[in-house]
């Protein structure tokens, strides 16, 4: 097994990535995109394109940088670490990782960051791949489909759309689904932006008899699961990584306050109430880095890596849950005001909880695992 | 991996091979078969005894030590090599001390020549057992208020006092103690690092009862104890507290090591045992249950992300500890969940849960309580003020 330690070219990419973000997208862009209800800055995913971020996975032949999960894991901590929202999980990790799987001749338009994918995938209130119902009606070589997803990753901004149907059996079983790759103006397609607590990009879509061909199909019909987990795997994986840069984020925010405000004539940081918080939630912080990074190894390595992510993203949940309700008390009043960033880490931070399993999803994989 | 290091890999799997006694392979690690050595030392077998004279003749008792002293002279790469080796013959660990742990660590980095080479050897083959004299009746947390004084007598030390969570002092040749040289001087400062033959004169141990039963800790009496001059300080005199806290990270590192789930190899299913069917269906148990394996999981990855930072010469300093915090209060939490699925099964002391369930309350008391780690991280790493 490979090092929990970042390589020389993993230590020098999080440089860089760090450099940049501070440079091109600081808290204060994130504000400024929430104040214009804009759910990501097209400008600045150019860039992160032009750099290799969208081609993270991909091979070099379609335009990818090909550097790995770990190096993805890197990049989606950092853009944590300041909120950043970007089309980079579901676009450049799961739908990446689905269709180069899949050998799909879109990897270059992903690479390029101009495909930009939706994940349709929830029906219900929590996530549960295998309860989808949404039906795709088998009409010769084409399909049909007609119902309802909710919660769609970047629903409303994308230009493409991977969504999972059910081509035979019943909600809740394994087999009978099948994973659709989309252009996301085909008739019969409506899409509802939601107003989402984060200020991203979540959407209701309505499939009324929308056609697909046997082109559109990623992996086998009936067997869809099976072409979207892995993908899901990278996906969890890489937004774990991003709860954890979101949790080093306000956590680094609260330490600084806890440094200068005074109160009752001392520095707040100085009382042992706060001090043992603040310790408590470094440790917290340091034992989910370290699940992250087995993620990253683990997914790497190629083989079974559903223990590895699940736990990645059920601390990462955890922590970042405890992180930013740390970081709202220990700010105290101006904690709680929206002119205050600190807001922004919690609502983030309860999206990604949800968002590709909650941590009771992921513990219960872990239990299994584990002869519990 | 470098061809020298798959070399001695080979070579340290074929020596394995060679020498460990067949009846002691795979025998699991417990206080019944552990060998701590010493001047009284029983061995429970003659293959206890020849395992213990060949890894010292080959160094491995102290793998990393200098060879002049009876250690191996290994890099840090070839013990761990070592250590996966022995892992995975089923070797047993040829001896245990706390010379090996404290005292030679101490030794080595601050003791003389003359002192290395009167007490190292002894250590390596197991000649003589050492035990540890930090903790006093009335200090607690606040270690470094040593009572116990050392006087100046001329021509020897006169040692009046006492200790207390001494563990196997009743059974230890030697006790390495901070005792206090300057009464005068700021607490901190007037300390020293005194080694004390605990066959002196004056010199009585009292076994400590716990919650838990019967324990290794101990309470050691000085009543005018001589000590001679010669070669007994370690370090500066009245600079012992230098090398206690050197010596106390090593030991916060070796308690917190003990609390991840997968470094036992014992999963928390493991422990719980066969439940019963009641127990098995209580959806309260079974989300602790998850809870802990979660956490626990990732605990052991960190603690393997440390020594991979460790060995990459990336020091993790004041951070460690975090490990004996997070370790200790782990293992509290898991010998909750164990007790709590067993039920009344394990109200039984015969059940043996109980006894191990109640010790670990002092995991997070002993070499440092889970609040002074609080502060270390808060302090020394968070860098948060003091007023």
């Amino acid at each position: 097994m490979e090092k929990l330690l970042d390589t020389e070219d993993e230590v020098m990419l999080r440089d860089a990535a760090r450099g940049f973000l501070e440079e091109n997208a600081p808290l204060s862009a994130f504000r400024a995109n929430r104040d214009a209800v804009r759910s990501y800055d097209p400008a600045l995913w150019s860039e992160m394109a032009q750099m290799g971020w969208a081609g993270v996975l991909l091979p070099e032949e379609a335009g990818g940088a090909d550097m790995g999960h770990r190096a993805a894991g890197i990049l989606s901590e950092e853009m944590g670490k300041t909120l950043v929202a970007s089309p980079f999980i579901a676009s450049a990790v799961i739908a990446a990782t689905a269709l180069r799987d899949a050998g799909s001749d879109h990897l270059a338009d992903i690479a390029a960051g101009q495909a930009l994918y939706a994940l349709a995938i929830d029906e219900s209130a929590k996530f549960s791949p295998k309860h989808s119902a949404l039906q795709a009606r088998g009409e010769g070589n084409a399909f049909r489909l007609s119902g309802r997803k909710c919660f769609v990753a970047d629903g409303a901004s994308a230009n493409r759309i991977l969504v999972l149907a059910r081509t035979s059996g019943s909600a809740g079983e394994t087999q009978g689904l099948t994973l659709f790759n989309l252009d996301a103006d085909r008739a019969g397609l409506n899409r509802e932006a939601a107003n989402s607590i984060d200020a991203r990009d979540f959407a209701t879509l309505d499939f009324d008899n929308v056609e697909a061909t046997g082109d559109d199909v990623i992996g086998d019909v009936d067997n869809g699961l099976a072409a979207i987990t892995p993908a899901l795997q990278a996906g969890q994986a890489a937004l774990a990584a991003e709860l954890t840069g979101l949790s080093s984020g306000i956590a680094a925010i609260t330490l600084g306050y806890l440094k200068e405000r005074k109160q009752f004539g001392r520095t707040i940081g100085s009382f042992q109430a706060l001090q043992h918080r603040a310790a408590h939630l470094f440790s917290e912080i340091e034992v989910t880095a370290s699940a992250i990074a087995n993620a990253g190894r683990v997914l790497d390595a190629g083989g079974s890596s559903d223990l590895a992510v699940s736990l990645a993203k059920a601390r990462a949940t955890q922590t970042a849950k405890l992180a930013v309700m740390e970081g709202v008390q220990m700010h105290g009043g101006i904690g709680m005001t929206d002119e205050y960033d600190a807001g922004f880490f919690m609502k983030r931070a309860r999206v990604g909880a949800e968002w590709l399993g909650d941590y009771g999803y992921h513990a219960a994989i872990i239990a299994a695992h584990r002869g519990l | 991996m470098s061809e020298t290091l798959e070399n001695f890999r080979t070579e340290i799997a074929d020596w394995i091979a060679a020498n460990l006694p067949p009846e002691l392979q795979g025998v699991a690690q417990s206080e019944e078969t552990i060998c701590w050595g010493g001047r009284n030392w029983q061995f429970t077998s003659g293959a206890q005894r020849d395992w213990l004279s060949r890894c010292h003749a080959r160094g491995l008792t102290c793998p990393r030590w200098p060879t002049e002293y009876g250690g191996g002279g290994l890099s840090r790469a070839e013990e761990k090599i070592l250590r996966e080796e022995m892992d995975r013959s089923g070797a047993p660990s040829p001896l245990q001390s706390f010379g090996i742990w404290m005292l030679g660590p101490a030794l080595l980095k601050f003791g003389t020549d003359e002192q290395k080479a009167a007490h190292l050897p002894d250590i390596t083959a197991g000649k003589i057992r050492w035990c540890q004299g930090y903790s006093e009746p009335g200090a607690g947390s606040d270690l470094a208020n040593v009572q116990t004084r050392a006087e100046d007598m001329g021509d020897h030390w006169l040692v009046n006092g006492s200790k207390i969570w001494t563990s196997y002092a009743d059974k230890a040749d030697k006790i390495f103690a901070l005792v206090r040289t300057d009464r005068e001087a700021p607490k901190h400062l007037g300390i020293s690092f005194m080694l004390i033959d605990m066959e002196a004169p004056g010199v009585t141990t009292k076994p400590i009862r716990l919650i838990s039963g019967a324990s290794p800790f101990c309470e050691t009496f000085f009543d005018n104890v001589k000590v001679p001059k010669e070669g007994t300080i370690v370090g500066e005199m009245n600079r012992g507290w230098d090398v206690a806290k050197y010596l106390l990270t090593h030991e916060r590192e070796m308690i917190g090591g003990g609390g991840g789930g997968l470094l036992a190899g014992s999963t928390l299913a493991d422990l719980m045992g066969t439940l019963d069917p009641v127990a098995a269906a209580d959806p309260f148990i079974q989300t602790q249950a998850m809870e802990l394996e979660v956490d626990a999981m990732a605990f052991a990855l960190t603690m393997e992300r440390y020594k991979d930072m460790a060995e990459a010469g990336q020091g993790v300093g004041h951070a460690s500890a975090m490990l004996k915090y997070y370790g200790t209060e782990l293992n509290k939490r898991r010998h909750e969940i164990v007790m709590s699925a067993r039920g009344t099964n394990s109200l039984d002391w015969e059940d043996g849960a109980a006894a191990t369930w109640l010790r670990t309350k002092a995991n997070s008391i002993e070499g440092g309580t889970s609040e002074v780690m609080l502060d270390i991280i808060a302090k020394r790493v968070l860098e948060l003020p003091s007023k």
